[in-house]
């Protein structure tokens, strides 16, 4: 009764903390405006020009910051539960490195006629699927077992960030320099296509991983006391791995290879609710979602005008707590 | 699993140390081979009379003469120590830590001289090399002392899981600085080039540099062998058979360090060769570290001189970094491995 009472706590705050970001954020930036102009603007009687910055560059990119952030946590507590293993992420196990070279390998093959940002989403999407799916046919034998799957996982990842040096090393500057800033982790320049283009996966997925917090808590006791209690292990664990890349991918796809958030999200979550995925999923997706949100503002406004990508930002703050957390316990 | 973890038993402990002797011995004679090769093979090909005539009757006004003596000998060498700098401290962080994950790479030594190497790429460009070799020893000291500080200050001590994750912060916080600072000062092309890692434009210098380092912290792996074979059956055993665990464990850092931050600072970060090597090197020798650490640095220097051969002729006359040839050579075996045991965390 008293854990319920404490997450609901957790919950709340959390909500809040992400609705005071965001208003903050909204005024901050290049072109500052003021919360009663921000609130003027909301009902409708602000001028052309904030009403563009608002509705048109700075509250897509932030909706963007909180979907990635919600989409790479559940992704990352997914993958840590369902491998028994704290280190694993979209990062590690080389998903992003795959969507990352599908990415790279599409603006190397596309130079001169002018990258189209439409197809980079679902060239990403196929690069983390491939990656996936390597992932679990080479560690497949008589089942996946939770260690194989993440030496696999490291496996793939060299390989796919040698493969994206190759391919990057061939390009002109120009390109090589999208690509850099592209593969730190960037939502700079996103509109509402990007939202729309998000929001299904997010939408549908994390409800079901939520619907699915049970058999996520069995899978974590271990194959054994799992099947012991009648999870069918091998087949919800296909199920939970392929949702878990399709919100990876999706996120890579818009937001580019944004590393260490899946990692460090579920450890946060974890620590201040405990294990229990009804729980701990939920406050997962709503701190990836503020991470991402206080990075991406931090990242824009730090070295104004000059951006810095979030990916960065988030590695850096997203590290240095995680360290923190490490000396802590 | 079960029926793994039973064989697994009965393997643990063995020791082959006449498959070990076949190792050293037939190694040797194929990293002198393909020293050979990768002297004989480049942008230039040259026969093997003419690398001969160039070692016993050097004429420098042959320019094939100059080409083997300048550029491809230094390289090659370079090649070989790096290799076996990289496999050996690899293995000896494998055996202390008892970690089969556990690397330069992974442990933030990797990520620590890179990103100090990034730095002094922007505050001191036109720096000497002694002196980026210099950065490089103090990065490398950095993401170890973060990795290990972190370790030992928080109270349950150093677990092989704890370690490994401090690693993945500590890397992940210093690439993104090191990325930030690319991007910033507009110096990616250039660091990246050396992030993939190659040998090439290595000179005499560096070798001289290297050398003295890469023997002595060989000599020193060598002389720990013993210790690092009971630590690696855990420190309770350790301290119980009366070793002082913590000497051995600072001593063993402090070699990784000095042959990590060596190798990188000439060569940039060459992943794969301290984690794969040491897991071949076990496999076919067996556990006892004193077999280990030579076959791994003669394995190690004989990857990268191949793969550093291998990285001329892809692309002629264009080289590809030899990082990712090592990844894309070492990744099969790799996965192999995992496939056959995954002995994790």
């Amino acid at each position: 009764m008293l854990k319920i009472n404490k997450s609901l706590i957790v919950f709340i705050i959390l909500f809040f903390t992400i609705l005071a970001t965001l208003i903050i954020s909204l005024n901050l930036g290049t072109m500052s405006i003021t919360p009663t102009e921000v609130w003027d603007t909301v009902i409708g009687n602000g001028t052309a020009q904030n009403e563009l910055v608002l509705f048109d560059f700075r509250l897509p990119r932030m909706i963007i910051a909180i979907l990635i952030g919600a989409g790479m946590a559940i992704s990352g507590a997914i993958l840590q539960s369902v491998t028994h293993n704290e280190l694993a992420d979209p990062g590690i196990l080389g998903i992003n490195a795959g969507a990352g070279f599908a990415v790279v390998l599409f603006i190397f093959f596309s130079e001169g006629s002018g990258t189209s940002v439409f197809l980079l989403p679902l060239a990403a999407l196929i690069g983390a699927t491939i990656a996936a799916t390597l992932i679990y046919t080479i560690s497949w034998k008589d089942g996946v077992s939770p260690i194989r799957l993440i030496l696999v996982g490291i496996g793939i990842n060299s390989a796919f960030s040698a493969l994206i040096i190759v391919f990057q090393l061939k390009m002109d500057p120009t390109d090589f320099m999208q690509a850099t800033v592209w593969l730190s982790g960037s939502i700079s320049g996103t509109d509402w296509r990007y939202v729309l283009a998000l929001l299904p996966w997010i939408v549908v997925f994390i409800p079901v991983v939520f619907y699915k917090a049970r058999t996520l808590d069995t899978l974590h006791l271990g194959d054994e006391t799992a099947k012991g209690l009648g999870t069918s292990v091998e087949r919800e664990r296909m199920f939970l791995l392929f949702i878990a890349v399709a919100l990876a991918g999706a996120s890579v796809a818009v937001g580019g290879a944004i590393a260490f958030l899946g990692l460090v999200i579920p450890h946060l979550a974890r620590k201040l609710v405990g294990a229990r995925h009804g729980v701990m999923l939920p406050t997962a997706a709503l701190l990836g979602a503020l991470l991402l949100l206080i990075a991406d503002t931090v990242g824009r406004n730090m070295l104004a005008p000059s951006e810095i990508p979030v990916g960065l930002v988030v590695s850096v703050i997203g590290g240095s707590y995680f360290i923190y957390l490490l000396m802590k316990t | 699993m079960s029926a793994t973890t039973s064989s697994k038993k009965t393997t643990q402990f063995i020791s082959r140390p006449i498959i070990a002797t076949f190792i050293l011995i037939g190694g040797l004679g194929l990293l002198i081979l393909s020293l050979g090769l990768s002297i004989m093979y480049g942008a230039a090909d040259i026969q093997f009379d003419t690398i001969w005539q160039s070692l016993i009757a050097f004429d420098p006004t042959q320019s094939s003469h100059q080409i083997i003596r300048g550029l491809r000998i230094p390289r090659g060498l370079a090649a070989a120590m790096i290799g076996a700098s990289l496999a050996v401290s690899g293995a000896i962080m494998q055996g202390m830590t008892r970690n089969a994950l556990a690397s330069p790479s992974i442990m933030g030594v990797t990520a620590g001289a890179s990103f100090m190497m990034a730095l002094a790429l922007v505050l001191t460009p036109q720096a000497s090399n002694l002196i980026m070799m210099l950065w490089a020893f103090l990065g490398a000291g950095l993401g170890t002392g973060i990795v290990f500080g972190v370790g030992s200050i928080s109270k349950s001590g150093l677990t092989p899981v704890k370690l490994a994750l401090a690693g993945t912060a500590a890397t992940a916080l210093l690439s993104a600085i090191s990325s930030g600072l690319a991007i910033h000062f507009n110096i990616a092309k250039d660091i990246s080039f050396w992030y993939a890692g190659g040998v090439a434009g290595v000179q005499w210098v560096h070798v001289q540099l290297l050398a003295p380092i890469t023997v002595i912290g060989l000599i020193i792996a060598f002389l720990l062998a013993n210790s690092i074979t009971v630590l690696n059956l855990g420190d309770d055993v350790a301290r119980g058979l009366g070793q002082q665990t913590a000497t051995v464990k600072i001593t063993g850092t402090l070699v990784v360090l000095l042959l990590t931050g060596a190798s990188i600072s000439i060569s940039g970060t060459i992943g794969f060769i301290g984690l794969v090597i040491p897991h071949i090197t076990r496999f076919l020798v067996g556990v006892n570290y004193r077999w280990i650490i030579p076959c791994a640095a003669i394995l190690g220097a004989l990857l990268l001189v191949l793969a550093d051969t291998a990285s001329r002729m892809v692309n002629p006359p264009f080289e590809t970094p030899v990082g990712t040839v090592t990844a894309l050579v070492g990744v099969p075996f790799f996965l192999y491995l995992a496939r056959r045991e995954g002995r994790g965390l």
